[in-house]
């Protein structure tokens, strides 16, 4: 009578997706080390000017940013205004804010640390070579004119 | 006597959602994440001198004078120039192809010359008697041994002459996109003109050389040596008006 019986049972079995959590797990675990949160707001609007030949910063932590602008708010007027950390700066506190970057790191990283201009595209010279002397002056020589990647 | 059902224990929970729940949290940081890192065009500023020493007297061949005004137009050495054209001058200002009398004066320098100035600052270290000649003289013969490992790699190679550099002045209100452009520009050029160099005597291209590479360290520097990046970024000079 069962001579006819399918024989279903010695089919292939189905692959088991047991591991399938675990996989993407790991995969997760991957996104949320390599995740990296924006630690600043940005007050001010930046569009950053394109170019070529560019070269990647290679270590994030020894870069800090200055960030020129108009600012987002719009009640503040249309002039461009500088940020550093998550507040507005004048000129005068590049000095104190690049000593307290140097303080928080090693001493022999010191001279690596590079100072990244994230410029809007409208801004005048006039206020970029102003910070760039007051780079100067507090001996922060290293800078990278932070640009979007042109075609 | 009635048989005892077998107790099936706590409930398993059922693991199957567990992939979604994950595929979730994966698809939010997949989106959040982002992998740029930051690039741009790297610049060392020049120290500040503190008494104001009178420069050196540069000659007028040996500078590329890049002034960009208000309006955001060019003027190359005293002439109106297209952005486009600044990348063929910045090349031409490196290479000086026609020996052109208004263009950097090229130092031939070959092997011969390289051993014969190594030893003579080698024997300037051996005679000088203050501490801060000795300095002078070793700083000077590394530097032409430095120039004699380029000779060994790249063949004989004329230089150019260390004043030379590309000099570039704005308006106050010259726009940032402008001076980013022309930055871009004379970068491009110098890295062309280091390209080219690099296929022809290495046969592979310059960006292909790893600074972390043991092997590649002394091709990158005997590159580097011919075409150097000396673009200066010129003091702020007060408009007088």
């Amino acid at each position: 009578m069962s001579r006819f019986k399918d024989k279903g049972g010695k089919s292939t079995p189905p692959i088991s997706t047991a591991s399938l959590p675990d996989i993407i797990f790991m995969l997760l675990f991957f996104f949320m080390v390599t995740t990296v949160m924006r630690e600043t707001d940005l007050l001010v609007k930046i569009t950053l000017p394109e170019a070529t030949e560019v070269t990647k910063l290679e270590d994030k932590a020894l870069v800090d940013y200055i960030y020129v602008g108009p600012p987002s708010n719009k009640a503040l007027g249309t002039e461009p205004m500088m940020q550093l950390n998550d507040q507005f700066a004048k000129l005068e506190e590049i000095d104190p804010w690049v000593k307290a970057n140097e303080e928080r790191r090693d001493e022999v990283l010191r001279p690596k640390i590079t100072r990244s201009l994230k410029v809007d595209k409208d801004t005048y010279m006039k206020f970029v070579t102003d910070v760039k002397q007051e780079l100067r002056k507090s001996n922060a020589l290293k800078i990278n004119y932070s640009t979007a990647q042109g075609r | 006597m009635l048989k005892r059902r077998k107790t099936a224990g706590v409930q398993e929970i059922n693991a199957g959602s567990m992939a979604d729940i994950a595929f979730l949290l994966l698809i939010f940081f997949l989106v959040t994440t982002t992998m740029d890192t930051d690039a741009g065009i790297l610049r060392l500023l020049p120290p500040i001198v503190e008494d104001q020493i009178d420069p050196d007297i540069v000659k007028e061949r040996n500078v590329y004078i890049v002034l960009v005004n208000d309006a955001d137009q060019l003027l190359v050495e005293g002439k109106p120039m297209d952005i486009k054209d600044l990348r063929e001058g910045a090349k031409e200002f490196m290479t000086n192809p026609n020996n052109s009398e208004d263009l950097p004066e090229k130092v031939r320098i070959t092997a011969a010359v390289c051993s014969q100035k190594i030893a003579e600052f080698k024997s300037g270290v051996a005679s000088a008697a203050d501490p801060k000649d000795k300095q002078a003289y070793e700083d000077l013969a590394e530097k032409w041994e430095g120039k004699l490992d380029a000779v060994k790699l790249l063949g004989e190679f004329s230089e150019l002459p260390g004043s030379a550099v590309i000099s570039l002045q704005t308006g106050s209100k010259t726009s940032y996109n402008m001076y980013v452009k022309v930055q871009n520009e004379l970068e491009a050029g110098i890295d062309e003109l280091r390209e080219g160099l690099s296929k022809d005597k290495f046969d592979r291209p310059f960006s292909s050389l790893d600074d972390k590479n043991e092997d590649d360290k002394p091709l990158i520097k005997a590159v580097r040596l011919v075409f150097p990046q000396r673009i200066s970024e010129a003091e702020p000079v007060e408009v007088k008006k």
